[in-house]
């Protein structure tokens, strides 16, 4: 598939020395949805702006549908719709205007039924008249999304679109955003929580310090890097792992009722069905037991600790 | 060229200016108005005639260059100083649009709510004194020529301002001297030889006097002086507002 975002070797310096990206590199295919995670400071905000035109890069460069950022900025810009993270809008603005201003400044002529239909799709048809600051910060946040969208972009940024949303409006937005692929949208999105990641991304890069570690398939990374627990509730308390069990690396918890085995589920022999057999071998009375799976947060978690 | 972003910056720049009417519009009448009773009528009835011209009429153009040079500053200098500070800014910027556009919508509109404000004094002035222009081309062009300049320079300072402090500190401290002393009130000639060389650094005395002359055919310096001296500020300030877009001066990091 065809790149619509290519960055290459993308650094940044602040001018106070401080060096937000480091060498950052990254494909984004056209139509599917990438979501950026890492910690407070990592530098996701610094490489959007910079795709976007806010902030000069340093070094490196960046193409969008094929156009440099910088010598055809004009083409670029078009295609990209940007919903920043800070809630900034013109208070005294009313919705309706804010966006007519947004899709006008993007060189596009006024389209009253386009953006009727958006408001709409936004829940936000019945607010249009009203002032910006008689809106709640969710309400905000969807203008935001309006205003990014009111030009048409085939490419949407969306830097913590879910901060400060509740569960219903997460869910709403994280529909809007299936339907925004399902209509050829390419989304990069930022976020810290993983589970929106896990929920509707095709693939997830993770940046900390200003590196991208690493970028991969949502499934993929969790296949390569989220081994499975298998959780053992034991009938009888144990007050240690039986000799016998040694080799498996058990961990004794829960007052000595839970066994944790963990292993990896790509490999052919999990290890599973000769563990059983030595428990009852031992003569261990087996109660129940489940298998879990790491979430990204765990998988983002070891990552990032093991890079510092 | 991207003429729709010219257009909603243009347009949402007078909306602002419609939405707060009365500040925008109303506040400079008034203050010109009060002007003319004080200096006009009750100071004015003393002073006999300032270089052949009665002393309430000699002061109009002068009055309309001070409300002229301030509003453009404060507009122009409002205008982009408040989306940066709000953080709107990154719509703008985000936006294919280049500096020229950007340019001719916030000092377009800057310009021309101070053209508005010109003619509305103007209007104000014929209520009390009696008026006559010698030369309307002469006058349409310095007013025009003052505008666009001088919001060109508010739109710098708006720029280059970190903060609301920052943003008044020109035009008090520079401006509001300058055209006190540019001779608004009094013509150069009244004043001792020393002080009219003084005076003469004083760029503000190029353009009143400029100004005054398209009225009554009466000047401080030749008119073409005043002409080439507005050129040369107005394309000081372009050079400056191209050389900020170009390094992103206080726009983009
Ligand atoms: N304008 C600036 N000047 C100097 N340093 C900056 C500037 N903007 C960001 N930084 C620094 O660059 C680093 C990366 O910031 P950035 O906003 O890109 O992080 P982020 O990943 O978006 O973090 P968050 O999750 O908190 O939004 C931070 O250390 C920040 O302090
Ligand atoms: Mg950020």
């Amino acid at each position: 598939m065809s790149s619509i975002v290519s960055v290459s070797n993308l650094s940044k310096t602040y001018a106070g020395g401080y060096r937000a990206l480091n060498d950052v590199s990254l494909e984004i295919a056209e139509g599917e949805i990438l979501a950026l995670l890492g910690p407070n400071g990592a530098g996701k905000t610094t490489l959007i702006s910079i795709v976007c035109g806010i902030v000069n890069a340093s070094e490196g460069s960046v193409r969008v549908g094929g156009y440099d950022i910088i010598k055809d900025y004009r083409r670029t810009r078009e295609l990209i719709g940007l919903v920043p993270q800070e809630l900034t809008l013109g208070h005294f603005d009313t919705v309706w205007n804010t966006l007519c201003f947004s899709r006008g400044l993007f060189g596009k002529k006024p389209d009253p039924a386009y953006l009727e239909r958006l408001l709409r799709d936004l829940s936000l048809w019945s607010k249009r008249d009203t002032e910006i600051m008689a809106l709640s910060g969710g309400m905000k946040r969807r203008v935001l999304i309006g205003k990014a969208l009111s030009h048409q972009p085939r490419v949407l940024f969306l830097d913590e679109p879910t901060a400060g949303v509740d569960v219903d409006l997460r869910k709403d937005m994280w529909g809007l955003v299936r339907g925004l692929r399902e209509s050829g949208v390419t989304i990069i999105l930022t976020t810290h929580y993983i589970e929106e990641a896990e929920e509707i991304a095709d693939r997830v890069g993770i940046i900390a310090d200003g590196r991208l570690i690493l970028v991969d398939d949502k499934q993929a990374l969790m296949q390569k890097l989220g081994r499975k627990a298998m959780i053992i509730e034991l009938e009888q308390p144990l007050a240690r792992v039986p000799d016998t069990l040694a080799v498996w690396g058990l961990e004794l918890s829960g007052d000595g009722c839970q066994l944790t085995y963990t292993y990896d589920p790509r490999s052919a022999r999990t290890g599973i069905p000769g563990l059983l057999q030595a428990i009852s071998e031992a003569g261990l009375l087996l109660k129940d037991f489940k298998t879990t799976q790491s979430s990204l947060e765990e998988i983002f978690v070891g990552l990032v600790k093991g890079k510092a | 060229m991207n003429i729709q972003a010219v257009k909603v910056i243009y347009k949402y720049e007078m909306l602002r200016a419609w939405e707060t009417l009365l500040q925008s519009f109303a506040s400079p009448v008034i203050s010109t108005a009060l002007y003319f009773v004080v200096f006009g009528s009750a100071i004015g009835g003393r002073i006999e005639r300032v270089d052949g011209v009665a002393y309430g009429s000699f002061i109009v153009p002068g009055l309309m260059m001070l409300a002229l040079l301030t509003q453009s500053i404060a507009n122009a200098s409002f205008g982009i100083f408040f989306p940066k500070f709000t953080g709107t800014i990154y719509e703008v910027m985000s936006a294919p649009v280049s500096f020229m556009e950007i340019l001719l919508g916030y000092v377009g509109a800057a310009a021309t709510k101070s053209l508005i404000i010109g003619l509305i004094i103007l209007a104000t002035a014929g209520f009390f004194v009696p008026l006559e222009i010698a030369h309307p081309v002469w006058m349409c062009a310095f007013l025009l020529l003052t505008c666009i300049s001088f919001s060109l320079f508010g739109f710098i300072i708006g720029l280059w301002a970190k903060d609301f402090e920052k943003l008044q500190l020109i035009p008090l401290l520079v401006i509001t001297p300058l055209v006190f002393l540019g001779g608004s009130f009094y013509s150069v000639s009244m004043l001792p030889p020393t002080w009219q060389t003084v005076t003469l650094f004083n760029p503000v005395v190029y353009l009143i006097s400029g100004f005054r002359w398209s009225f009554f055919e009466v000047s401080d310096v030749s008119v073409g002086t005043s002409l080439s001296i507005v050129l040369l500020f107005l394309g000081l300030c372009l050079l400056v507002v191209w050389w900020m877009f170009r390094t992103g001066y206080r726009l983009r990091q």
